[in-house]
């Protein structure tokens, strides 16, 4: 397949950034989207260019670092796949990409695709976590939890933090990665004591670090390559209603 | 060189107590005045860096991810161990500790893997604590699986996600210390060297990788938890960062490296399609519970595999080994695989991949069960291969994915260089010569969370330290040798990548010093190593600048170490002249192919030790003593 490429370079945070255009003629439908860059940039170096830099590490879907804007959509057209699981037979022969790095306020570009997404783990620093120390567990089956809460709290816990969400939502919100947070921990007994606290602290983070509002566009589930669901940002808004009302 | 295990007295179930009671303790309110640098911040580093926080010590943790969360442990699928005997189905922690003594083809520490075996059950109890969500059966309580090498369902799991549901609890445990100001989190930031003074490892030099600036950090300990080597056949089933950078350049500063050449080889991942690929995936060994491998009895049939009668498959693993069946330690499972790949009769359009089926398990047990079981993991090969597994088998080939060997630890998991401590697949400590399936989890939590937090306080209460600052001349040696470095591999500027330079070596490891090796081979190896590496330093091609985010660089970085590494791991296979767990030379086997091991010379850990570039390190022993286990031969028939 013969491909043509769109990709936004950008030097520095500081530099303006702009599109350049790169033809990839060898392009086999098995490669997956990160090996055509790769191949790309192997080529680059060798005419003494520098080559794309974008972040990545498992290319299995699940640590969440690849995180480039495919034809303007977070990860691409494939529904719930990451950058680093396209393949290239989902494009046709002659096809023209744009690649774009994931835009959101709270994401500053540092290198061409690469941003830097550390306001997630301040997300989680305010309250993303059950306060218990090394060591002084009780045993795990002392306490028994239903199937049905154990696989929501399964389903939000999935989500990989890769950004798609706050890069798809118009306003630049990260509901759904808050949102997926709060609600596994609120699903479970475990996350009771700090309940209320988490919510209000964590719902606090988010804003300061710049992420918008959510006004329903749904973009995010749309986008996420785990297909979290946009339910859990409604049990969030009730989690913080309850806590705002009821906080000890 | 001293390798003093430093084993505990007492009975082999009661080492561990006595030690803890025996230990020195430092005062609760004295804790903050240590400062504990942790290199690595997946599974082991992760639980270590929290653990050491919530006592109360001054904590630095590094990464060269953009967060802790990325680790490469995030990719583990399959499920953790733990001797809880829930399925009331005969475990102990006996069991546990026998199973992988004898899974490691008995070269590994009795004392250390009957510790990891006793912690096991509450490494399971800190993560439900932590919101884990682990699988749960109808009635509340926690679900389990089988895995390799085990005759009894003791492995715990969150569906096919196990590793990011555990990394995910390490990793709020730790940004938890994080915001109470606890631990200073380094992201972005690539170890280059550890400083040793006055013969103690005083802290560690690391680089920016968005400024490319060096920088020193000082503290009265360090642990390493930098993960595995498994990259340096180039093609495994790790992460694309993963490296041996770390390991490898305290290895050069006086830590002896043990066991380099027990690499393990995964027989379940999705063969190679092309030249372009970058990665080989794993497909959990989960599956092995539910598929059945198989291969057409006859060479060259060409046959779809629906049309291939039952008659006409060959179920070599259950043929082979009927009470273990397709559920066969990794080692055996993969060699067997290239055996009917050599035969001629492998599938797959290059010949070397088996099939994994689940016709049989979705007959019996329904689409749906196959589908709750290991969805994710069939969406993911789908995905991969455009083919959907519910309806024609998987096609599997073994690639390598763990690496047994890492730096020698004592029984407190310190290296050969005191102050420096290493945890997880960085160190060689409890797998022997074959990791069992879920047992590097468990091993990379046990570490962290129950084992590094008490003997590090042992050592630091028993070795004071003088203040220092990054301006002593170790520090700015350790720098200027890290600057001297980058500036070497930006200035080849000749005609080749870094990734081009890997790919070579990975080719001569995988031939030469994978599944199968011998003698020819491995001396063949170590003509061809020192020969790559000698191109790399004339012929490196490295775009851009140091001051800039620089792929490139970081590559070569990495590949430089991966050159002068991968030498010594073709010494170690050639000097240990026997067959052993995932160690297998040709030329010693049994008739039927099984390992031969040779208890008389080679019950031992080898642990090297560096003098120069290109020199043949030494080669030290400690003696592998075994008091309560029979050394037998492995069978799992
Ligand atoms: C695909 C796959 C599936 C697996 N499935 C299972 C399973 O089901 N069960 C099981 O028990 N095991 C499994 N394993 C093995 C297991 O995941 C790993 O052995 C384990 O997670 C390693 O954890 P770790 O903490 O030692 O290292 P890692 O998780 O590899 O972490 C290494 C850390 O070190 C950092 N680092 C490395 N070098 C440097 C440096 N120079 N400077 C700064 N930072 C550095 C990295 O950034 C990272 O944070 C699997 C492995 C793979 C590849
Ligand atoms: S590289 Fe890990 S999710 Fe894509």
């Amino acid at each position: 397949m013969k491909i043509k490429l769109i990709v936004w370079r950008q030097n520095s945070p500081t530099d303006k950034g702009r599109f350049e255009t790169y033809n990839c003629d060898e392009v086999s439908p098995d490669m997956s989207f990160l090996e055509m860059l790769d191949i790309l940039n192997e080529k680059l170096i060798l005419q003494g260019q520098e080559p794309i830099a974008f972040d990545h590490d498992c290319r299995e879907g699940i640590c969440g670092a690849c995180s480039c804007t495919i034809n303007g959509v977070p990860h691409g057209p494939e529904k719930a796949t990451t950058t680093c699981q396209l393949h290239m037979r989902k494009f046709k022969d002659g096809d023209s990409i744009y690649v774009e790095p994931f835009r959101a306020k709270a994401f500053p570009v540092i290198r061409d695709l690469i941003v830097d997404r550390g306001a997630y783990d301040r997300i989680i620093a305010a309250g993303g976590f059950v306060s218990v120390n090394t060591g002084g567990a009780q045993d795990a089956n002392a306490l028994p939890i239903s199937k049905h809460y154990a696989d929501l709290a399964m389903d939000a816990a999935a989500c990989i933090g890769c950004g798609a969400c706050a890069a798809a939502c118009p306003n630049g919100a990260a509901m759904l990665f808050t949102a997926a947070k709060i609600s596994q921990l609120a699903f479970l007994p475990q996350g009771q004591p700090e309940r209320k606290k988490r919510a209000i602290a964590m719902i606090k983070q988010m804003e300061e670090e710049g992420f918008g509002a959510c006004t329903n566009y749904y973009e995010c589930e749309a986008a996420c390559p785990k297909e979290i669901s946009v339910r859990f940002i409604a049990k969030m808004n009730r989690e913080y209603m309850m806590a705002r009302m009821f906080s000890e | 060189m001293n390798l003093d295990a430093k084993v505990p007295s007492g009975a082999l179930k009661d080492k561990w107590d006595n030690h803890r009671f025996e230990m020195k303790l430092i005062n609760p309110a004295n804790k903050r005045k240590y400062k504990i640098i942790v290199v690595g911040t997946g599974l082991a580093g992760a639980s270590a860096a929290a653990s050491f926080a919530e006592l109360g010590y001054n904590v630095e943790a590094f990464t060269y991810n953009d967060s802790p969360r990325r680790a490469h442990s995030i990719a583990a699928q399959g499920g953790i161990n733990a001797a809880k005997n829930y399925q009331n189905d005969g475990d102990s922690i006996w069991r546990l500790f026998y199973d992988t003594v004898k899974g490691g083809d008995f070269r590994s520490r009795e004392a250390n893997v009957h510790r990891l075996a006793q912690v096991s059950a509450n490494i399971i109890d800190q993560c439900v604590a932590q919101g884990v969500p682990f699988a749960r059966e109808y009635g509340g309580l926690l679900d389990n699986r089988s895995f390799g090498g085990a005759q009894v369902s003791r492995t715990f799991y969150a569906r096919g996600q196990t590793g990011q549901q555990l990394l995910l609890g390490a990793y709020s445990a730790l940004m938890r210390q994080v915001g109470l100001n606890a631990v200073k989190m380094h992201v972005r930031k690539e170890m280059m060297d550890i400083v040793v003074i006055d013969g103690r490892c005083r802290g560690i030099v690391t680089r920016d990788l968005v400024t490319g600036k060096i920088e020193s950090h000082v503290a009265d300990a360090v642990c390493l938890a930098t993960g595995g080597y498994a990259n340096v056949f180039y093609l495994s089933t790790n992460a694309q960062a993963c490296n041996v950078t770390s390991t490898y350049r305290a290895y050069k500063k006086g830590a002896a490296f043990a066991n380099p050449c027990f690499t393990q080889i995964h027989p379940t991942c999705i063969p190679v399609s092309g030249d372009h690929q970058s990665k080989l995936t794993l497909m959990s060994e989960s599956l092995r519970n539910d598929g059945r491998i198989w291969v057409p009895k006859n060479q060259g049939d060409k046959r779809k595999p629906a049309d291939i009668p039952e008659e006409e498959r060959d179920y070599y693993l259950e043929r082979k080994y009927p009470s273990f069946g397709n559920l066969s330690p990794r080692d055996i499972s993969s060699r067997s695989a290239k055996q009917v790949c050599d035969e001629g009769r492998g599938i797959s359009a290059t010949g070397y991949g088996v099939y994994l089926d689940f016709a049989e398990s979705i007959g019996r047990l329904g689409k749906h069960v196959i589908e709750e079981r290991y969805g994710n993991l069939f969406e993911m090969y789908e995905r991969i291969t455009d083919e959907n597994p519910y309806e024609t088998p998987m096609m599997i080939y073994p690639a390598a994915h763990y690496t047994m060997g890492g730096l020698w630890v004592d029984y407190n998991l310190m290296s050969t260089v005191p102050g420096l401590h290493v945890l997880g697949e960085a160190n060689f400590s409890d797998h022997g010569a074959n990791r069992l399936g879920a047992s590097a989890l468990m091993q990379g939590l046990a570490d962290g969370y129950f084992v590094i937090p008490y003997t590090i306080g042992n050592y630091l209460a028993q070795n004071k330290t003088d203040k220092i600052g990054t301006d002593h001349e170790e520090f700015k040696k350790a720098e200027a040798e890290s600057t001297d470095k980058i500036t070497k591999l930006m200035n080849i500027k000749g005609k080749k990548t870094p990734n081009a330079f890997h790919r070579e070596l990975g080719k001569v490891m995988w031939d030469n010093v994978g599944m199968g090796r011998n003698e020819a081979g491995l001396k063949k190896a170590l003509v061809e190593i020192p020969k790559i590496r000698e191109e790399f330093w004339n012929n490196l091609t490295v775009t851009g600048t140091n001051e800039n985010l620089n792929t490139v660089l970081e590559k070569a970085n990495r590949v430089a170490d991966f050159l002068e590494f991968a030498e010594v791991l073709a010494h170690d296979a050639l000097e240990r002249d026997e067959s052993c767990g995932a160690h297998f030379r040709e030329e010693h086997q049994f008739p039927d192919g099984e390992a031969m091991r040779n208890d008389e010379k080679f019950a031992h850990v080898a642990a090297w030790e560096y003098t120069g570039v290109g020199n043949k390190p030494i080669r030290n022993t400690e003696p592998l003593v075994y008091e309560n286990i029979h050394l037998a031969v492995r069978s799992y028939k």
